[in-house]
């Protein structure tokens, strides 16, 4: 089955749940995800360097990320789907290519934020090494920027993947104004083993996709993590660094002796090629000259900005104003208000278990270093897989559908919270834990002064990726279903799965807008506060 | 090579300045009026005050940075970018950490395009001559400070520089570890192992600028200028403890409190004067030497450094904060120590936080600004970014940043004022009293 297969929009693929067919659904599911992963990274380069090396681009693009971040990815995915499919009319390329910028839209953020991150942090003399020796913007890219970045890269990818998993599984069966587009992958299986109730069917879908998280996590990410220890910037050598069994199987190899020439040999010649490539580094580093009066740009760069974000603003407005009435727009702000309190309570509920679990295990360094992969996995872990299973539960015993569907939402991303604090309590002071006990702190007194201010910041970090992960889910946890039984919570995640289903665009861009405000919102009057003020009070320097 | 640059000089630096803009209409000058030729065959060593511009004068010689007025010549053409034939050696070594010895070592010659094979040809004689072989593959988190900045000079040494230039390149360096590496570099020098024709050096060590130079430049701050050039003729290898090397340093030494004299600081200009960066305990241990029977109260600045282990950098701050609150002066390489520092230094604990609060009232206009704000306030709060914003137009950004940091170390202690870290604000209140307060409610 080729990927650019002719296809006819409402012609139904097949898709069979015999557990044969897994491996080579499998396969396709991941081969998406590392074309979403390429494009991510491409993206990342070029956007983030921009946004480096231009003050003024920066302006734009970084609040823009931002916003891109807050988006609900699987409420446009119909949108999207549409265009892509106009794009390469009458071929499966046109859904496989929506597919994967849906899965690629839950990934580049984040990684183009540490890049960008990177690029602004590292250290003048190491720029000026470069300049003084002349080297060619593209040999400073991939000798200086690109390595430096490298170790935030990585884990940052890691966590896309581990995000993506879950996209990647709602991305493949897209319904588009009213027909379902089922892409050959786990995602659509599943789908599938919905529909017909088929339980067994979703074991096998779940064993599969705990295989090819194993898979990945052994084959690629340990090896990469291991690799980019010599990125880390620092001088001293570490302890207990990580190993990898494939890596060393690689470094003995000779296909890996040969990739080594080959890749000496392009670069060789793409040096060559690239010599003259603009050089210009970033922002941060250019000196202040003394420089009289302001340029005529700079005067109007901000107007300018406000205007065209006015005028965006009306016309998404206008759009929306055609079909929806007023008192439409305020029930959405409402339901979306419902969302909001589902995600606050369920985050300061995993808080509460996770919090006191994650610092008992982090002060063990023996116990914290055999949880840390498992955490990662269970995040990596598409949680949607499981809602099949947690519906059953709820017809079974005649649950509250409004309460129950809700820990939906957090089970994929509860897991940031335990991951963030059993890393910040790993990482507390042993001196720190010994005056502690030196000076005989009760157990009360030793959590309020030590313990808490210590994961605090980690917290904060963990509590906000919670909660961007809960919102986004919601569009899929807040509607659930298990052959013909549809359950629905009230809130904006199931209106815009309803909107989507129906292809109304108003609805569903009124939809994704508002949600977008609320988390846009919330990101910065609650956690970037909190962050703030962690960053403040308790981070050792 | 006999062309006719030989005769000529090797850089020319004419009337180069350099101005940051602070705000949209005050500019601080860094650097002003520096005329400067260096001559084939020549080590030449430029020293200072911190704040005297050396660093970056050193980048403006290098192409990193533009002087805003001036010109530098290189073998007669304009420095406008890092030239090829221009190297630098840094203080913080700035070595590549994911790039092993080998490679960072063939960095330059990589960006000159020079093929493969030839590259690592160049880079293990380098290697050799600076005495890293054996260590080629090694990384630079593997390697002391000592093996690091070989590796540093290596880099710059294997593109064949002619001018060689040396930013504080050994002063992260621990003592002996400095005196090894600067031998056996005069030793490539003056056998002339290496084609470098001169080598500029920027150092807050008076004693190791007068082991390799052949003239020190003295440079003023505040702003940056040539104060003084002592021409340095002793043989090499160098006695540190002869009697007419003893005799340049206090030489170098006077020609630096010249400097001192001719700027008054006597009494701080104003609020906006760069308050120098000096610590109290600091300050006592100064004023303790001084106080000790065998001194009696006077004491030569070279006598001073060596005994307490300070550089140029450190020792010039104490000194002129000394001078500044009336605890000691100095005058023509001696340092003494006046009443009111014998005082000071005299005094038990809380009598010398009130001393030290009166001089500071007395004699540093900003502290008195900034009580005399508080005072006029009803709830006797006022912002940090108030001050701020009032530094900033007579000094940078970062400067106004550090000399307030400055004032509140010296407000603490001396109780006159407090700072609050987490509301960023001063206030009169005293945070003793305040927690007694709270816990009794």
């Amino acid at each position: 089955m080729g990927l650019a297969q002719p296809f006819q929009p409402g012609e139904a693929l097949p898709i069979s749940l015999d557990p044969s067919n897994l491996a080579g659904y499998a396969l396709r599911t991941t081969l998406r995800m590392a074309a979403a992963m390429l494009a991510s990274l491409v993206f990342t380069f070029a956007y983030a360097s921009w946004a480096a090396r231009s003050e003024r681009a920066a302006q734009v693009l970084i609040p823009l990320l931002d916003v891109l971040q807050s988006v609900p990815i699987l409420g446009f995915l119909s949108i999207t789907v549409v265009g892509f499919i106009k794009l390469f009319p009458g071929s499966l390329l046109g859904p496989e290519c929506a597919a994967i910028f849906a899965i690629f839209t839950s990934q580049a953020w984040n990684m183009t934020f540490s890049f960008y991150s990177s690029l602004r942090m590292i250290p003048k003399d190491l720029y000026q090494a470069a300049e003084v020796f002349q080297l060619s913007a593209w040999q400073r890219f991939w000798k200086l920027e690109v390595p430096y970045a490298v170790p935030g890269l990585i884990w940052n990818a890691m966590m896309s993947v581990a995000g993506g998993w879950f996209f990647v599984v709602a991305a493949e069966a897209i319904s588009v104004e009213g027909y379902i587009i089922q892409l050959p992958g786990i995602g659509s299986y599943i789908a599938l083993a919905i529909q017909q109730r088929d339980l067994t069917a979703i074991g096998w879908a779940i064993f599969a996709m705990l295989l090819v998280i194993l898979a990945t996590d052994q084959l690629m990410f340990r090896p990469l993590t291991v690799w980019a220890e010599r990125f880390k910037f620092e001088f001293t050598e570490a302890q207990g660094e990580p190993r990898s069994w494939f890596l060393a199987v690689l470094r003995r190899a000779q296909l890996a002796m040969l990739l080594t020439r080959l890749s000496a040999k392009a670069w060789d010649v793409s040096s060559r090629l690239l010599q003259h490539l603009p050089a210009r580094p970033a922002v941060r580093l250019r000196w202040r000259f003394a420089r009289r009066g302001v340029r005529l740009m700079d005067r109007l760069w901000t107007p300018l900005l406000i205007v065209a974000a006015g005028t965006s603003i009306v016309v998404l407005a206008r759009f929306v104003q055609a079909e929806v009435s007023y008192a439409e727009i305020g029930h959405v702000f409402l339901l979306s208000l419902w969302t909001g309190l589902r995600v606050m309570v369920l985050i300061a509920l995993a808080s509460v278990i996770w919090v006191p679990i994650g610092i008992w295990i982090g002060l063990r360094p023996k116990f914290a270093q055999r949880a840390q992969p498992v955490v990662i996995f269970l995040a990596a872990f598409p949680a949607n897989l499981l809602f099949p299973l947690a519906v059953t539960a709820i017809i079974q015993y005649h649950l509250n559908p409004e309460i129950w569907l809700s820990p939906l939402m957090i089970l994929g991303t509860q897991w940031y919270i335990l991951f963030n604090i059993i890393g910040a309590a790993a990482a507390l002071p042993s001196d720190l834990r010994e005056v502690a006990a030196n000076l005989g702190l009760s157990r009360w007194l030793l959590w309020r002064r030590l313990l808490l201010p210590t994961i605090f910041p980690a917290y904060v970090t963990g509590g906000l990726t919670a909660s961007g992960g809960a919102w986004n889910a919601s569009v899929v946890a807040e509607v659930v279903s298990w052959g013909s039984t549809t359950l629905t919570a009230t809130g904006i995640g199931s209106y815009i799965a309803a909107q989507t289903v129906a292809g109304d665009h108003p609805r569903i861009a009124l939809g994704v807008a508002v949600m977008s405000l609320y988390v846009i919102v919330l990101n910065r009057s609650v956690w970037e506060r909190l962050y703030n003020f962690a960053r403040q009070r308790f981070v050792f320097t | 090579m006999a062309n006719k640059t030989d005769s000529e000089f090797l850089l020319e630096l004419h009337n180069v300045g350099k101005t940051f803009a602070a705000t949209e209409t005050n500019a601080i000058t860094v650097l002003q009026h520096i005329s400067l030729q260096i001559r084939p065959g020549e080590i030449v060593a430029l020293v200072g005050r911190s704040g005297c511009g050396k660093s970056t004068l050193m980048r403006i010689v290098c192409g990193l940075t533009k002087a805003s007025s001036g010109q530098v010549l290189y073998r007669g053409h304009k420095v406008t970018k890092p030239e090829s034939g221009i190297s630098l050696v840094f203080q913080t070594f700035a070595l590549f950490p994911w790039l092993n010895v080998l490679q960072n070592v063939e960095l330059g010659l990589e960006a000159q395009g020079v093929s493969r094979e030839e590259r690592r040809k160049r880079a293990l004689v380098a290697i050799d001559m600076i005495g890293l072989d054996g260590f080629e593959s090694a990384y630079p988190k593997e390697l002391s400070g000592g093996m690091r900045q070989r590796v540093g000079f290596a880099r710059a040494l294997v593109v064949n520089p002619d001018l060689l230039l040396m930013d504080e390149a050994f002063s992260a360096l621990d003592v002996p570890t400095s005196e090894t590496l600067r031998n056996d570099l005069l030793d490539l020098w003056l056998e002339r192992r290496i084609p470098t024709r001169a080598i500029v050096m920027v150092s807050h060590n008076i004693e190791e600028a007068l082991l390799m130079a052949d003239r020190i430049i003295v440079l003023d701050s505040n702003p940056g200028r040539i104060k003084a050039e002592v021409p340095v003729t002793m043989k090499h290898p160098r006695d540190r403890d002869s009697h007419a090397f003893r005799q340049a340093v206090d030489q170098v030494y006077s020609a630096m409190t010249a400097v001192s004299r001719a700027t008054p600081m006597m009494r701080a200009l104003g609020i906006g004067h760069r308050l120098p960066d000096t610590g109290i305990q600091q300050m006592l241990g100064v004023l303790d030497a001084l106080n000790q029977p065998q001194a009696g109260g006077s004491v030569e600045l070279s006598a001073l450094a060596h005994e307490l282990h300070l550089e140029v950098d450190d020792l010039f701050p104490l000194l002129e904060a000394l001078e500044m609150l009336d605890f000691a002066h100095t005058a023509d390489r001696r340092v003494e120590l006046s009443s009111h520092g014998k005082g000071f230094v005299e005094a038990d604990i809380q009598r010398r936080k009130m001393v030290f609060g009166e001089h500071l009232l007395h004699r540093v206009p900003l502290a008195a600004h900034i009580r005399r704000v508080l005072d006029e306030r009803a709830n006797a709060r006022a912002p940090r970014s108030r001050f701020l914003r009032e530094l900033e137009d007579f000094l940078t950004e970062d400067e106004a940043e550090r000399v307030l940091d400055v004032i509140i170390d010296w407000g603490r202690y001396a109780e006159v004022f407090t700072f609050d870290t987490h509301a960023d604000r001063f206030s009169l209140e005293n945070p003793g009293e305040e927690r007694v307060e709270e816990a009794k409610r």
